[in-house]
């Protein structure tokens, strides 16, 4: 039985090596497949939770055609936790038992969406600098070795580099614009600066699931390599709009031809990962609370479909 | 009332129906009862956005004083707005969202089927581009109020609860009055008073697919022709207006 074990293993690290790409129905070793639940539903949901900070401004959006954009990329979002629930479904785990695990905490979501949206300005940030980091990580996964993760992926990134730009645009008008416009986008760079370096997660030299998923080729990229890269692309886009970067150790290294930064506050990262951030708590009873409110329509939904089946085979 | 008056309050109201029930619809993101369902109702807020933005710009080349859809939209207060009630009244649960959405979308059907005939050629290329997304609005509406009212008994019961509530709000969809009078005579504006057999044919048929009964017909609630709206209207506003207001000098 073990030597069984064994030579799947060696055999589908074989496949792996040569960059074939895992299907649903092939043989996988039980870790990649939990990996991958893992790491798919954390995606999905982040992609839903990430709904809410941005879902606070739709009411408010500063003019029709702010309005339009927001709603699409917020739809664009919701799409892509769909997409992402159901490449998760062809490793043989339920949508429900997903948003099960995510309610009793079992599953994660990003972090990031653990920080409040509190002006419009947030709105051109989480666009730019939120999903900024998130394609980085995204353009990476595109090559990830699990068939239907890489094929959304190819989709999303497509959509995502939208989403930078309509971040960007609204930042790049408010730096154009009256004082308190320029105060409100440099405000909202301050807050979420730090927030979307830490989307990365930890130093390689801390991560502590990377190397299965190196040698499984779910990862392609360490942590600091991908970090480096949205560094690296968006100090110029902030200078170019006037908007300062915070963090005071930050400078080009002609010698490493990228930039140096300062430290990451490693204790805030774990704090508001561990439960302790600013809306933990407000992202998750908001789910739970509308899953529960929606229940009696998708009671309904599987009674009235129930009935007409009944009807069509009697 | 001049023509270009009249055409200008048309325009309007018919861009503040839109704007609203979009206003309406968007409250949805992130709170509906299921992904697919979030993604479908914040598609018709969009469908919305679109036809207010369109009937708002002609309200102000119509005017003639300059105005963008954004400065109608955005600067102008309660009194100021023709959308009807029913449009603004709050998304209370799921089934009243789609009974809503069911009396809207089904006027919406025979109201953008004549319009797209106006004379005035903007209004008749709005009233086209309109009624084929109105076709879907009121396909996923009729779906889910069947679906609901023919689902468990507590579905059944809170549809049955918003098709009361709303009924008095359905009666100011087919009211008419000097400005549609005005326009009618040269065939731009549509006759609304002609439509309600035809809505009330289709909304009973559906309804009794659904196993709900249809209010007997009583008291009619009605003010928006005139800018009198219900408390609500004010909230709407001063949270879509508030960046506009709050910095009238900025740009976004």
């Amino acid at each position: 039985m073990e030597q069984a074990q064994e030579t799947l293993l060696r055999e589908f690290e074989e496949k792996i090596e040569c960059g074939f790409a895992i299907e649903p129905k092939d043989k996988m070793p039980a870790g990649y497949r939990k990996h991958l639940v893992r790491q798919m539903s954390q995606h999905a949901h982040s992609e839903v939770i990430g709904m809410q900070p941005e879902g606070n401004w739709v009411t408010r959006a500063p003019s029709l055609r702010a309005k339009q954009i927001l709603l699409a990329k917020i739809q664009d979002e919701g799409g892509h936790g769909l997409y992402l629930y159901s490449a998760a479904e062809t490793l043989g785990v339920s949508r429900d038992e997903l948003i099960e695990q995510l309610h009793t905490g079992k599953a994660k979501y990003s972090n990031i969406f653990n920080y409040p949206a509190l002006s419009w300005a947030d709105i051109g940030a989480i666009g730019w600098l939120v999903d900024g980091a998130a394609i980085v990580n995204q353009v990476s996964l595109q090559r990830t070795s699990y068939g239907p993760y890489s094929r959304a992926m190819v989709r999303i990134c497509k959509e995502e580099s939208f989403h930078q730009r309509q971040g960007y645009e609204i930042m790049a008008k408010m730096m154009a614009g009256t004082a308190d416009q320029k105060a409100m986008a440099q405000d909202a760079m301050n807050r979420w600066w730090w927030p979307s370096l830490m989307m990365f997660g930890p130093h390689d030299s801390d991560s502590p699931h990377t190397g299965d998923a190196f040698r499984w080729k779910i990862k392609r990229h360490s942590n600091d390599e991908l970090r480096q890269k949205f560094i690296d692309k968006t100090v110029q886009q902030a200078e170019v709009i006037g908007l300062t970067i915070p963090d005071k150790d930050l400078k080009w290294n002609e010698e490493k031809k990228c930039y140096d930064h300062g430290e990451i506050n490693w204790e805030e990262f774990y704090r508001v990962i561990g439960g302790d951030g600013p809306c933990n708590k407000q992202r998750m009873e908001h789910h739970i609370r509308v899953h529960n409110e929606g229940a009696w329509v998708r009671e309904a939904a599987e009674a009235y479909s129930a009935k007409q089946q009944y009807s069509k085979n009697a | 009332m001049t023509q270009q008056q009249a055409l200008y309050k048309y325009s309007l109201r018919l861009g503040d129906n839109a704007l609203i029930l979009s206003a309406r619809l968007s409250e949805w993101c992130s709170n509906a009862p299921f992904l697919e369902e979030d993604l479908a109702l914040t598609n018709m807020a969009l469908d919305l956005i679109g036809r207010a933005q369109a009937m708002l710009k002609y309200a102000g080349e119509v005017d003639g004083n300059g105005k963008t859809e954004d400065d109608l939209a955005y600067r102008r207060s309660e009194r100021e707005y023709y959308n009807n009630l029913i449009m603004e009244l709050p998304n209370g649960d799921f089934a009243y969202t789609m009974v809503r959405q069911l009396f809207v979308s089904t006027f919406e059907l025979f109201f953008f089927e004549e319009l797209q005939k106006s004379t005035d050629a903007t209004l008749a290329a709005i009233g086209a581009k309109t009624l084929k997304e109105v076709k879907y609005h009121h396909l996923h509406a009729k779906d889910w109020v069947i679906r609901l009212g023919d689902g468990t008994a507590e579905s059944n019961r809170r549809v049955q609860q918003a098709v009361n509530q709303l009924w008095m709000y359905t009666g100011e969809l087919f009211e008419m009055d000097g400005t549609d009078a005005l326009l009618m005579k040269d065939g731009i504006a549509v006759n609304a008073e002609h439509l309600k057999m035809g809505w009330i044919q289709m909304v009973t048929q559906i309804l009794a697919l659904a196993n709900i009964e249809l209010p007997a017909d009583g008291y009619m609630q009605t003010g928006s022709r005139m800018g009198i709206h219900t408390e609500h209207l004010g909230h709407i506003l001063s949270e879509m207006q508030y960046l506009q207001r709050a910095y009238p000098d900025a740009t976004w």
